[in-house]
């Protein structure tokens, strides 16, 4: 037998040594450097507010809670719409591989212009960066996860797109799995970001 | 190695890759209901109960974490993927307690 009659498999060999394929290693690498990148944050912030616990804002005393609990449930929507949109692609279910992959970026938009409403409310109300360090912690963390959000939103754009144009059929769903991989960290990481600045 | 030997390998982690897909596809709406659910307990635990500012702490960490293991275990299918995959990606965990405790020891 041949080696070019191996199973389809993305174009791509699968990594062996970990049998899955590189890709997906290579994301979740990725992925453990973020969680490192966003655990630096985090302990600044906790650090940060040890000690100056007794001048700290009360949850809602300047953050929108009831906003930002919706915007938290919309980033769920969307994280379900992504893991759809890989199940889709990968049963061969292209109307719903479309679907899915376009509302997860429509989800993903809608995210992040309601932490631009946020930012906006804030800022007018003369809360900024430069607010202390509960302003600075503030607009720091949640400003990288809006810019990872961003990137991510800018991905499932281009992934809509490939999706429309047929990119994501006939068993071709890695870069979709991969991509769903990044879109649900950054859900994971707004979950701990929305408990410790908003709620704690 | 061959590309008789490079078949068996490659043929092989797409059995395994393909074993582990057979459980891949939970109910993600029963997840999504379950991460609603405790967002939305969350926000009570802050606004509608009397509790201790300690109590309230824990509780909210420990639905937050609940749900954290939601979304890695459910959506990004660490639960279905192979102990090795588990291995990895909880790799930085160790490491980012590590981190958080040096660094608050500095600061005491």
């Amino acid at each position: 037998m041949e080696a070019h009659s191996m199973p389809y498999y993305g174009g791509r060999a699968p990594e062996t040594g970990l049998a899955v394929y590189t890709q997906k290693v290579g994301m979740w690498v990725f992925l453990c450097s973020e969680v490192m990148f966003f655990t630096g944050l985090i302990g600044s912030y906790i650090i940060l507010r040890f000690g100056a616990s007794e001048t700290w804002p009360q949850p809602g005393e300047i953050l929108n809670i009831p906003i930002t609990a919706i915007n938290t449930f919309i980033l769920i929507c969307s994280s379900v719409t992504m893991v759809k949109a890989f199940a889709a692609s990968e049963m061969g279910d292209k109307r719903g591989t479309r679907l899915f992959t376009l509302a997860t970026a429509v989800i993903g938009a809608t995210f992040l212009g309601v932490q631009i409403y946020e930012y906006s409310e804030l800022l007018g109300h003369g809360f900024g960066p430069w607010s202390g360090l509960y302003g600075s912690t503030f607009f720091t963390m949640t400003g990288f996860h809006g810019f990872h959000v961003f990137a991510g939103v800018v991905c499932m754009t281009w992934a809509t797109v490939k999706a429309f144009r047929g990119g994501y059929d006939n068993g071709n769903y890695q870069g979709l799995e991969v991509l769903g991989l990044y879109w649900h960290f950054v859900d994971l990481v707004w979950i701990i970001l929305f408990t410790i600045v908003y709620l704690i | 190695m061959d590309s008789t030997e490079r078949l068996h390998e490659t043929t092989g982690a797409v059995a395994v890759e393909a074993h582990a897909r057979d459980h891949a596809h939970p109910r993600y709406l029963l997840v999504w209901l379950w991460l609603a659910l405790l967002t939305a307990a969350e926000v009570a635990v802050v606004w509608f109960t009397a509790l201790p500012k300690s109590w309230v702490v824990v509780a909210l960490l420990i639905m937050a974490v609940w749900k954290a293991a939601l979304v890695a275990l459910y959506f990004m299918h660490l639960r279905f993927e192979p102990l090795r995959v588990a291995v990895l990606a909880s790799s930085p965990l160790p490491l980012a307690v590590l981190l958080v405790m040096t660094v608050l020891q500095e600061y005491r």
